[in-house]
């Protein structure tokens, strides 16, 4: 199984230069976890900063730059020569939530304080350092909709745990899907199991149906 | 503020010299994300998120095939290639967006450009960039 939705090249770039906000990187991060084509470009990104940082014109520091540098080196424990090999133990099973994310909530899919959407679906919102934007983890039953929306802004949907299809295809475990203000879709969870997704977004989703806009406030979406 | 980041960057490459990998990365590679994660660390008080590489739920690397093993030198050399390949005008624009953390659209006001040719340029450099790690998208 192979990773098919990819982020964009300007998520990866911004992702890359550090000019990615946190939220935004968490997505990104958790899908590099699951995507070595991507991961590659990132790195390709990041020799790319070294050139430039090779290219770039010297500049002058103040004289007591080095002193200081030196005598924080001096303060500092020597460092290891080389890092301490990590004892690789196969786990019975792989958590589900690949890394970062797993720190972010607090622990795996099982363990997780989700909280009821309505509908059979849960959801868990992420803390963030960085505020603005949203990040939460949403579980939509086996073979339900998700309710019929459009975006007020950027939304990144990352696949952990089963499936979702809409018009544009199906997305699983490890893709990306980018979705703004024109992309109005109905995803729907796969039949055979429930699908967990990481969602960030930037603005409130807009909900076709007004029943849907009107419990929007109770449900915290 | 810059020299304080500077500070930081060279005590923390002293600090995590040992994990320093050259079958990995450049020098100039490694000091970059080490400057980078300074940056965020400081001026926007928040983490950077990255994936750990041994953790369990890692999709490791494939395995590369005979014909496509392209080594990590001559990945390096093929980026150097494409960078200097750049017209002044897209370096310009990676430039500003790597070291002075600016949003696509205020590089686009420094440099006098429309939104759009920000986006274009990195895309462009994007595209240059995958072809050398042959990366075939």
């Amino acid at each position: 199984m192979t990773v098919s939705h990819h982020p964009s090249d300007e998520l990866l770039f911004d992702y890359a230069s550090g000019a990615l906000g946190e939220a935004w990187s968490l997505a990104i991060a958790t899908h590099l976890a699951l995507c070595p084509r991507c991961r590659a470009a990132v790195s390709g990104l990041e020799r790319l900063g070294g050139e430039l940082v090779e290219a770039a014109p010297m500049e002058a520091v103040s004289d007591g730059l080095l002193d200081a540098v030196l005598t924080r080196v001096d303060a500092a424990p020597a460092p290891a020569a080389s890092p301490v090999p990590v004892l690789k133990v196969a786990p019975t099973t792989a958590p589900r939530l690949p890394q970062p994310l797993r720190d972010y909530v607090g622990g795996d899919v099982e363990t997780l304080p989700w909280r009821r959407l309505g509908r059979g679906a849960y959801q868990c919102l992420i803390p963030l350092q960085e505020a603005g934007v949203t990040a939460r983890l949403l579980r939509i039953p086996a073979g339900k909709p998700v309710p019929e929306h459009s975006h007020g802004g950027l939304e990144l949907t990352l696949v952990l745990c089963g499936a979702f299809s809409d018009d544009s295809g199906t997305c699983g475990r490890g893709d990306l899907q980018e979705a703004d203000e024109t992309t109005l879709h109905q995803p729907h969870a796969a039949a055979e199991k429930d699908c967990i997704c990481l969602a960030i977004t930037d603005a409130p989703l807009r909900f076709k149906s007004l029943a849907a806009r009107m419990v929007q406030p109770l449900l915290g979406i | 503020m810059a020299e304080e980041i500077v500070q930081e960057t060279m005590v923390n490459v002293w600090r995590k010299a040992g994990q320093f990998d050259a079958a990995k990365a450049s020098a100039s590679t490694w000091v970059f994300t080490i400057a980078r994660n300074m940056r965020i660390d400081m001026l926007r008080k928040a983490n950077r998120p990255e994936p750990d590489a041994n953790d369990p739920s890692w999709v490791p690397d494939p395995e590369p095939q005979a014909f496509d093993l392209v080594s990590r030198d001559q990945q390096a050399a093929g980026v150097h290639r494409a960078m200097a390949a750049l017209p002044a005008e897209q370096q310009d624009v990676l430039r500003l967006a790597f070291f002075e953390d600016l949003p696509h659209g205020e590089v686009a006001e420094r440099l006098g450009v429309p939104l759009g040719t920000v986006k274009s340029r990195i895309r462009l450099a994007m595209k240059r960039i995958r072809s050398e790690l042959g990366d075939g998208q």
